[in-house]
Parts: C-alpha cells; structure tokens; sequence
C-alpha cells in the first residue's frame, strides 16, 4: 500500500447502553441520526473532506449493522485500491485463545499489524458516538506546528459539566502539563473530544509498553497520563463548532429536534462538508392530499397521508390516512397505520404500528425497569417490533418484539411499563 | 441470463425544446430522483443482464456525467458491465441521421465478442418496470426470430400517431407494421424493445448496413418481414415515453398516481446515481399536498400536485401547484407557480408569476433567472 502521512483509527465497538433499547441489536455508531443519517456518517464524512482516506473501523459489539452500513466504503468514496475503509473486529492470534478489545487503546494496540501496514507518521483516533463537523486536517496542522506528539481535541464546557469530562489543564500556549480524569474540582474547562492524533512511533512504543502493566488499556486513563509523565509533548485544539453526544435518549431526541428549525445550528443543506451516507435506496418521499406536514425533516421514499409535525422521519416510513405525529423520530422502513397517535416516541427502524394505535399520552412515571434510561417522556419502541392495532401506551415506555394484544392489559401500557419480548432478535 | 443488452440512448426531440437543448432525452429528470435511461439500465441491471452497451450520440454528456459509474446499476464488473458507445460524426453527415441500426452496426465488435446467445434491445427515453426475462421466455416457447414488446394504448390517452403501429394475427405474429400511420390499423404500438439472437442480428446488419440501408425498423424488420418470423409481446404495465412536452410534464405527473409510483417503492427498484442531500425540510408554515419531494428540498410555502427535483427551494408565500421543478431550482418568496416545467438551477426571484396552461406548460429554461 501507498504510504500514507495520516490515517484514521475509528472506535465504533461500543454498546452505548443508555440510549436503551436503540442498542439492542446494533452499536450506538450504527443509531440512525437526522433521518436518513448514522451516528458514524459523521466522523467517516469528516474524514473524507478532510483528506483522511485510510480508515480503520474496530467494531466489536453488534456489528452486523455497521458491516452492512460501511460495506466496502461506497458511501465516501472509500472504494479505493489505496487505503480505504478496513473493518477490524476482534480476532485470534497464533498459540493464544483470543481476546475481545477491553479498552480503547488496547483495541488500537491489537491492530498494530493493521497500521504499521499503512505506513503512516501519524494516527488519528476517533469514536463513532458524536455529531460534529470537523477539519481533521486543520488539526494535524496544528500538532505539526506545535511538533506534538499527541494532540487532544478539546471543547470549552461550563466548570459545572467538567466533572463529568476527561479535562486537560494547559499553559497559556495550551500546552497540556496534566490530565484529569473527571475531576471533582476541575482546574480548567477544556474537555476532551476523544479526538487525538498521534505521532505514529510514539503511540506505537507507548501502547507496546502500556500493554505490560494493563491489559484494558484506555487513552484517558493510562496512555495519555503516561505519555504525559514520559515528558511528550501534548497540545490541546480547540474547537469551536457544533459537537453533541447523543448518548442518552434525552439528548439523542433533542440533537435530533434542533434539526428541524428553520435554521438550525447545525447546517446539513450546505455542500460544503457534505455528509454521505449509505443511498441505497432514491425514490423521492410522496405527500397525500390530505397529508400536513410541518416543521419537520422527511427522507427519501417515505409515503405520508397523515400528519407530521415538529419530527424527524427517516427513510422508506409509510404513515397513513388519520395518523398524527409529534415531536417523535421515526427511523427507516416503519409502517405506521391509520389513525396512529404518536407523541414524543422515538420508533426504531422496521417497526410496524397498526391502527388506532396511540402512544406517549399519560403520566410521567419513570420506566420501572431502567428508570435511569426513560424518565423524560419519551417511549421507545425497538427495531423490528409490531405494536397490534387499538393499543394505548403512555410515557416512558420500551416495547420490543413482535407483540400481540395478549401481551398488554386491557389494551393498555401505562407509563412507565415495558413489553419486551425474550429473543425476539 | 442469456442475453446482452443494448440501450439506445441517442435520441433527442424538437418537440421537446428547451428541455432537450442541454441533454439527451435518455437524461431528462424524471419523478424528483431519476434520469429516464435509470429505468431501462435498471431492468437490465434486475433481469440479470451482465453486459449492456449504451449507445449514445446526441448531448451525451449530461448522460456521461450520469453513467460515470457504472457500480450505482451493479454493472461495474471484470466481466461484461457497462460499456458506452459513442459515434465518431464526419464532418458532412452525422451517425445519428443514418439510422439506429447503423449505430448497433458501427458497433459490431461487440455483438462479435460476445458468448451470450441473445440481445435485448430497448430504447432509453421511455419509463417503465419490465421483466426481460418473460420477453426472452415467451421469444423462445415462440420460436420467434425477432420478438417485439408491443402495448395496446386503447384508454391510455397517448395518440397512437406518434408511434409504430401493428397488427398481429391471433398467434400474435406480426402481420403489419406502419411507422407513424396517418390512419392507424390498430392501438397496439411498438415500445422499440426487441429480443432477437446476436448471430441473426450479426447477420441482418452485415447484409443491409453496407447496401446503404440504416434503419432499424424499416431495413431490419420491414425488408426482412417475410421470411422471419417476427412476434409481439404484449406488455399491460405502465409504460411512457419523453417525446414531448405534454407527454414528460404527464409522465412525472403519472408518479403522484399511487400504483404508478410502485413502479419506484416495490422491488426490484428503479437505480440511480445518488446524490447524498439530507432529508427534505418543511418548515413551520409550508403546505405540501399530492405532490413528489426529492431529498434537499426545503418548502416554506405551498405545494400541490407537483413534482419537486432534489434541492429546490420554495420560499414563503411562494405558491407551485401542477408544476415540474427541477434539481437545485429556486423560486423566490410569494411567487405563483402554475402548469409550469422550470429546469435545473432555475431562479425565480420574489413574486414573479410563472402561469402557464395543461395543455401548454410554461418552460423556463436551464438556468434561466426570471
């Protein structure tokens, strides 16, 4: 292979098990985003513009929608006979029984082979769990500038929310001298992205050393601390622009929301930056005569007879005749009856939701199973799943398989209750 | 399968005007995602055809830009694929006034080379699913030498004098043939898709091309009439053709028809060469009804009975109601749009009125600003 100045390493093995039943049966990267998006179209998008053409993808927990998303990289032009898009899962070496990736860099460190192939000076690190646009390329600058050996991408958050990020504590040239790992009594603001490129020969002797004393080697917990102690050089880039994680499903719905004002702060209608995704599929959307929809987003080869207003509707969702939608995210290839009222429901993709079905009305009891994951009012209903015809379902809710109307009381789920049927994957 | 296909992508039409200045027919936008050839590649590519030449001529290169890949139709192979034809022109005389035939002739290497015992042919401008398999099924329990897909246009509302027209005997062997008859025989006309095998077809071209003879139907099908046995295959699917103003503006029309539109949201589907612009954006006051929205596309005002191509802006007040708007195209706060086809990149500053009639829409033109 060409040799190449810097390459990607994209961690997308992650369960994120706060956005609930949406991780089921695929890793948070693989979380449809804006409709017809994926979380991980961000940063695979922001490594094309910004010239990042060999990208390796470490997937370990429910893959299977991120192979099939990813593929061989069409997507982002990444079909190419240089560098390209790898997917690296975890595997088995000669003489051992094999081992899953148990922390961040010691994913990177089981692929070593993989980099040192690639030839490149420097290695981007980067996790499919945020939306954010951002010029790779501008940051490798910085840290060549600043002869870095590792370059940390930091945010500036309020001293409240710092205790709850790996913060950086710099010089006036953000110089960084110490590490703190969500820190009780944070010294500074700069949180840290989990964006880092680093010199390639560096990271290589530090994960190679770091593997002798953990065998969960983490970037914020043992490399960037040791590196530090070592006496490298460590920088801090700021940046600016828009960034949310979207990891709980509060702030997944609302990421999701802010995209449907009229001019939202985060811009995906420029061509500039443009984010690709997987487009398999182009029939333009169809509104009925009776359809309204308003103040919302709607993806290609939907069919809307109902009413949409204020949500976000990905690809290929059929809503019928009488059907109200609010304030709710709808993703790929749901099938939504007539009649069908949906409050603040986030409803996965494939999932079928017959007639006269209502949800999100009632209290605001927590869900008695997770209550940590639904207590702001939104119910959830997984990929795959089949809600039968006249059910009423309230707030905070998690319904999951093919249900029938003997799963539910009186036709009824009040708030705060869960159907989820066992193995229904 | 066994058989090769041919796309004839080469045509362009007066009638078409403006529309057709800056592209082939076989590229004019169709129903807010598509170019026509997508429907033609597209049954190729989903009859499990492997090899399909594209012979193109006139403004190809809105048609190039399309097939700049051939991966979108699954045609980029090590083995057959996707090939273009283009005509070299003289400079007294073009290919494209010596007939179709002497395209496919010009082009004889490929029949050559090829192992496949068939070649579908079919003409690029026309929208429509088909099977080609049932065709080459049916051309072979038939024992036909030529098979040709013939429609019965009775109650589509398509004059039939713009087309080939046949008759055929209760076999459905063809028993005439009138290209563009001022009186009619029957309803059944030809849709320009012919199954024939590539040895017959090697043949018929290399017996009549150098004689001076370059047309398909009247020096291949007609002259040798007599002694080949030439069928029909009736196809009762939604078929259409570009030939016209009246007839594009009808054919994206027929997509706000719900079993039309199945044509694009049923498998196999309709292919094309994507373009990744996020979801359609209805804002807070915007008024969409019975209408098609490519992704891109941002309304603030009202729209009805309308097409919308990828990337049109509608601003506030602005009212489109039986209108075609293609890709990237603007219309400015409070205008009022009406019967009208407004091309690519189109802009249309605040309040104009663009009006026109069913029977003769208004075409502002690629680019145009108003």
């Amino acid at each position: 292979m060409r040799k190449k100045e810097m390459m990607a390493m994209l961690l997308a093995g992650g369960q994120g098990s706060r956005l609930g039943i949406l991780t089921m049966d695929k890793a948070k990267p693989a979380v449809a985003f804006a409709g017809k998006y994926r979380i991980i179209d961000f940063p695979m998008s922001n490594c094309v513009n910004s010239g990042v053409d060999t990208v390796g993808v470490l997937t370990q927990y429910q893959p299977l929608t991120l192979n099939q998303h990813i593929g061989i990289g069409v997507p982002w032009d990444l079909d190419t006979k240089n560098g390209g898009v790898s997917i690296l899962a975890p595997h088995q070496r000669e003489g051992e029984r094999g081992e899953w990736y148990s922390g961040t860099a010691n994913a990177i460190y089981q692929n070593i082979d993989y980099i040192d192939a690639c030839r490149p000076e420097y290695v981007l690190i980067l996790s499919g769990d945020h939306i954010y646009k951002m010029d790779y390329a501008a940051m490798l600058n910085f840290h060549k500038q600043n002869n870095c050996d590792v370059t940390i991408a930091v945010l500036e958050v309020t001293m409240e929310e710092a205790s709850r990020f790996g913060i950086m504590n710099a010089d006036e040239n953000d110089k960084i001298y110490e590490f703190e790992e969500k820190p009780e009594h944070p010294k500074s603001n700069l949180a840290s992205m989990g964006i880092y490129i680093f010199t390639w020969d560096k990271l290589r002797a530090a994960l190679i050393e770091d593997n002798k004393t953990h065998a969960d080697s983490d970037f914020g917990k043992h490399i960037i601390p040791a590196m530090l102690n070592d006496g490298a050089t460590l920088y801090a880039y700021r940046f600016k622009d828009y960034w949310k994680d979207v990891g709980t499903i509060e702030s997944y719905w609302a990421a999701n929301m802010e995209l449907i004002r009229t001019l939202p702060e985060f811009n995906l209608y420029e061509d500039f930056w443009k984010i690709y995704t997987n487009s398999n599929y182009q029939p333009p959307m169809y509104t009925g005569s009776d359809a309204e929809v308003k103040a919302s987003i709607v993806s290609e080869g939907c069919q809307i007879y109902g009413s949409i207003e204020h949500s976000v509707i990905s690809k290929s969702v059929s809503v019928g005749e009488g059907s109200v939608i609010k304030d709710s995210i709808i993703m790929e290839g749901c099938k939504i009856g007539k009649n069908v009222h949906l409050d603040r429901c986030i409803i996965d993709q494939n999932t079928v939701i017959e007639d006269n079905v209502s949800m999100g009305g009632g209290d605001n009891t927590p869900n008695e199973l997770k209550p940590n994951i639904y207590n702001t009012g939104i119910t959830v209903i997984g990929s795959n799943t089949l809600v039968p015809a006249g059910i009423e379902v309230g707030k905070n809710c998690v319904i999951y398989g093919k249900t029938s109307s003997e799963d539910y009381v009186d036709n009824k789920l009040p708030s705060g209750q869960s159907v989820i049927i066992e193995g229904a994957m | 399968m066994k058989a090769i296909g041919i796309i004839l992508a080469g045509g362009n039409s007066e009638r078409l005007k403006s529309l057709c200045k800056v592209r082939a027919i076989a590229a004019m936008p169709v129903a807010s995602s598509y170019r026509a050839i997508d429907f033609t590649l597209s049954n190729m590519s989903s009859s499990n055809i492997k090899k399909v030449a594209v012979i193109t001529q006139f403004n190809s290169r809105s048609l190039h830009d399309h097939l700049s890949s051939a991966k979108w139709w699954d045609l980029d192979r090590k083995e057959g694929g996707l090939y273009i034809f283009t005509p070299f022109l003289s400079s007294d005389n073009s290919f494209w006034f010596r007939g179709v035939a002497d395209s496919i002739y010009q082009n004889i290497s490929f029949l050559k080379r090829s192992h496949e015992q068939y070649v579908i042919i079919a003409s690029g401008d026309a929208v429509y699913k088909m099977d080609y398999n049932k065709v080459l099924e049916y051309h072979v329990a038939k024992g036909a030498d030529i098979t040709i897909v013939t429609k019965d246009m009775a109650g589509t509302g398509r004059d039939v004098h713009d087309f080939g027209v046949m008759t055929f005997d209760e076999d459905m062997k063809l028993t005439s043939f009138e290209e563009k008859p001022i009186e009619p025989k029957s309803t059944n006309i030809s849709l320009g898709i012919y199954v024939i095998s590539r040895t017959l077809l090697i043949k018929l071209l290399e017996n009549t091309i150098p004689k001076g003879y370059y047309d398909f139907v009247k020096d291949i099908i007609l002259r040798n009439r007599s002694h080949l046995n030439i069928y029909g295959y009736q196809f009762d699917g939604y078929w259409n053709t570009l030939n016209s103003i009246q007839a594009y503006m009808q054919t994206n029309m027929d997509f706000l028809n719900s079993d039309v539109r199945s044509i694009l949201t049923t498998e196999p589907y309709i292919d094309t060469k994507p373009s990744d612009d996020p979801p359609a954006k209805f804002n807070t006051d915007a008024e969409v009804k019975n209408s098609l929205i490519g992704t891109g596309t941002i309304i603030d005002g009202s729209v009805k009975n309308s097409v919308l191509f990828r990337k049109v802006t509608v601003s506030e007040g602005a009212r489109v109601n039986n209108s075609v708007i293609m890709k990237s195209s603007y219309i400015g706060k409070n205008c009022v749009i009406d019967n009208a086809i407004i091309d690519k990149e189109a802009v249309i500053s605040d309040g104009k009125q663009i009006v026109g009639t069913a029977d003769e829409p208004v075409v502002i033109t690629k680019g145009q600003v108003v």
